[in-house]
């Protein structure tokens, strides 16, 4: 395409079409997520014994990496505020932080499923297992897609090109992070 | 004014010409032929679909009859076939045909735009959309065939290759459902971003088009209520692959999870289809009635009001399924609250035609088919609807009827309606009236012909997915009903070979079209037939709303709405 249409550059809803997007983007995400974890408080609240189970997880991991990645959300802010004062490699350079962040996030995670997996709690182990790995498995999913983004968007920014697009990824990476704020205290806390 | 082409902005014109047939036909980011593309690949769904249907339905009247281009339907294949009939026919065909064609198609031209807002996220859903057409078709091809266990692939049917005897087939299902429904969230957030951002100049949000409005609120059900079910499809594949047993109720999980997480995607469904179609109506019978649609707002408001309690019907379908008879009191009050803002989008529509000069061209007859087809499926939805008779018509063809009472008019009819009231635009030529006339009456005749035995059959006590009813003694003796339902069958699809030929000359040979032959308001007629690349040379600028028909102290009856005061 090498030709933008007109239709892209209106904005008639008086809101940048790319910030619009994100927003319908994240409902659709919620309900993703959200359908996931009712099923699972269903479910637990049903299941009495399943908080044995969550006993084995570890909550002094899950803690460290929600800290890891609140800090990345922060700087993603500090980003998003280099880029509106038009300073395209501080913008650049707080992204790569975040996306630091997310890679320790990653990195962190498969330790842990490493050593789970390595004792036994398997997705098939029991129901609560299962729950535990597809719910966290598509948030790090999430998190993946996240920082591959991140990092072509730090590249571009870098050439103080497509600066509106530090806020968008900052967005969805807010909401990566608040799913995970729901992720650790039902998959971790509730013993 | 119109809106003139900043300078700076290359016009489109000189990054068009010379395009190979790859980047026309296949790589195109253009909105109109990703809605001709989506539209092909409906029909093309829809043959299918309608293959099988033809096949079973042959089985059901003459039980183990050599079917004419399938063979003998083996009691597995027949099961395949009703799966797929139904899957292709909502997620391949409805879906596909009503939102996304005539989304794309309609959006950008109504509302005065040279294109959607994301041209290759356009394009990527379609490419998504054909791969999930592709693995579905696919499945058919693997050893134990296509999926067998019912489009709802309710657990354990899906989740256990043992009952479903396809174990290849239910993933190869899941994954194509899902990757549909990749496909749709994409373009629906397309279609509602545009929407939203990229009216003409002066378009204020009641001057949109109804059909514009279904398809955004439309999308946004579809949004807000597939979620689940995307988690469910993921939970379904590890139940079938990776040993995990979220629906198995021995090892700690719940099939009944299923159902909530399906129909709660699964009712707004029907709304996300029906209100495409409630729309095109809306266009046509204010174009062939000569009217302003009456009540507006009223309609708008009808359906955010369904879009509302959309999400509230879900375990209407779930009467039998154990649940608690305190609840499905609730389901079935709220339930039949649905009908009501329904009821009042069909008396606003006849509100519309009172008083107007209708002619009955082959779009009208379409729309006023939708209508009264319609009706009968809604009215028997009531009966469904209260757990109580539920009880006794649950899974019956009595179900399948009602059903198809629905979908047909918003699917079928729907899709004839659009097509053959657009068509001048899409395609540039007339098609042929007296032919489409033929096509509307031999195609809704027959399909009353179909399902109103079926109903009776149903109230008989007639199950639903039985390979072969003569070996029940009570349900024996209504075989000549089913051979009827099933030439009524044979009649209608052979009078689709009218409507394919009516297509296909009128599509080359048709007297050519002028801009806008039916003398309507909205923006796409106010551009060339076909329109190019780009739409408009000016884009327009909107002065009014889109149902000024028949205005007083004017010369003509209609009053386009770019047309300044």
């Amino acid at each position: 395409m090498s030709a933008r249409p007109i239709a892209t550059t209106r904005s008639a809803a008086g809101m940048p079409t790319g910030r619009l997007a994100v927003w319908w983007l994240i409902a659709s995400e919620i309900v993703i997520f959200g359908g996931l974890l009712a099923s699972y408080i269903m479910f637990r609240l049903a299941h009495d014994m399943w908080s044995e189970q969550a006993a084995h997880t570890s909550t002094a991991i899950g803690a460290f990496n929600t800290f890891v990645l609140l800090t990345s959300s922060y700087f993603a802010v500090l980003g998003h505020k280099a880029a509106e004062e038009g300073d395209g490699p501080k913008a650049a350079r707080y992204l790569w932080y975040t996306f630091a962040g997310g890679a320790t996030f990653l990195a962190v995670k498969s330790y842990e499923w490493t050593t789970e997996i390595l004792h036994g709690y398997t997705i098939a182990s029991n129901t609560f297992w299962s729950f535990y790995y597809t719910a966290a498995g598509l948030h790090a999913l999430h998190v993946l897609a996240g920082i591959i983004i991140i990092a072509i968007i730090a590249v571009a920014a870098r050439r103080n090109e497509e600066l509106h697009r530090v806020e968008l990824i900052g967005i969805y990476w807010h909401f990566v992070d608040v799913v995970w704020i729901f992720l650790f205290p039902l998959l971790y806390i509730a013993k | 004014m119109a809106q003139t082409i900043p300078a700076d902005v290359p016009v489109h014109d000189e990054a068009h010409h010379e395009e190979s047939f790859w980047s026309h036909y296949v790589f195109s980011t253009d909105h109109k032929m990703i809605a001709m593309q989506y539209m092909f690949t409906g029909i093309f769904m829809g043959l299918i679909g309608g293959f099988f249907a033809y096949a079973f339905r042959m089985q059901l009247a003459f039980p183990g009859v050599e079917v004419p281009l399938f063979g003998v339907v083996s009691p597995n294949e027949y099961n395949a076939l009703i799966t797929n009939h139904g899957a292709i026919m909502i997620f391949w065909v409805a879906m596909p045909v009503l939102i996304a064609a005539l989304g794309n198609y309609l959006i950008p031209l109504m509302i005065g735009a040279d294109d959607m807002v994301f041209p290759r996220l356009n394009r990527l859903s379609y490419q998504i959309f054909l791969v999930s057409a592709i693995v579905l078709l696919a499945s058919f091809f693997v050893p134990g065939g296509g999926f067998a266990g019912a489009w709802t692939f309710y657990p354990p049917l899906s989740s256990t290759a043992e009952y479903s005897l396809t174990p290849l087939g239910s993933s190869l299902f899941v994954v194509a459902i899902a990757l549909e429904f990749a496909a749709f969230l994409m373009g629906g957030i397309n279609f509602i971003v545009t929407a939203m951002n990229s009216r003409a100049p002066g378009m204020k949000l009641y001057d949109i088009p109804m059909v514009v409005w279904m398809i955004v609120v439309a999308s946004v059900l579809f949004m807000l209520s597939v979620g689940p079910l995307i988690a469910g499809a993921v939970m379904l594949l590890f139940d079938q692959n990776l040993g995990t047993a979220f629906f198995n109720p021995e090892r700690g999980g719940d099939p009944i999870l299923w159902q909530h997480l399906f129909w709660f995607f699964g009712h707004p469904e029907v709304y996300v289809v029906l209100l495409p179609a409630l729309g095109v109506v809306a266009e046509i019978i204010t174009v062939f009635a000569r009217k302003k649609l009456f009540a507006y707002r009223t309609v708008l408001y009808t359906v955010f009001g369904t879009g509302v309690l959309s999400f509230t019907v879900w375990a209407h379908h779930q009467f039998v399924a154990g649940i608690d008879p305190r609840m499905a009191h609730v389901f079935t009050v709220t339930t039949l609250l649905i009908s009501v803002p329904l009821a009042e989008a069909m008396f606003v529509y006849i509100a519309t035609l009172y008083g107007g000069s209708i002619s009955l061209t082959t779009p009208m007859l379409w729309a006023l088919g939708f209508i009264a087809t319609f009706l009968i499926g809604g009215v028997t939805g009531i009966f469904l609807g209260a757990s109580g008779e539920d009880i006794y018509l649950h899974d019956t063809y009595f179900v399948l009827a009602h059903f198809h009472y629905t979908f047909f008019p918003i699917a079928i009819i729907g899709f004839y309606a659009a097509i053959t009231f657009w068509f001048p635009k899409m395609f540039g030529r007339m098609m042929d009236e007296r032919l489409g006339k033929i096509h509307f009456w031999g195609t809704i005749i027959p399909f009353n012909f179909i399902f109103i035995p079926l109903f009776v059959l149903g109230l008989a006590g007639q199950h639903r997915r039985i390979y072969d009813f003569t070996n029940y003694p009570d349900l024996a003796a209504y075989q000549p009903i089913r051979v009827f339902a099933t030439i009524s069958l044979l009649v209608m699809f052979s009078f689709q070979l009218v409507f394919f030929y009516n297509f296909f000359k009128s599509m080359f040979r048709g007297p050519k079209a002028p801009k806008n032959p039916w003398q309507a308001n909205t923006l796409e007629w106010t551009t060339e037939s076909p329109p190019p690349h780009g739409n408009w040379k000016e884009l327009p600028t909107v002065h009014r709303g889109p149902y000024e028909y028949s205005v007083e102290g004017r010369e003509s009856d209609y009053w386009p709405q770019n047309e300044p005061a």
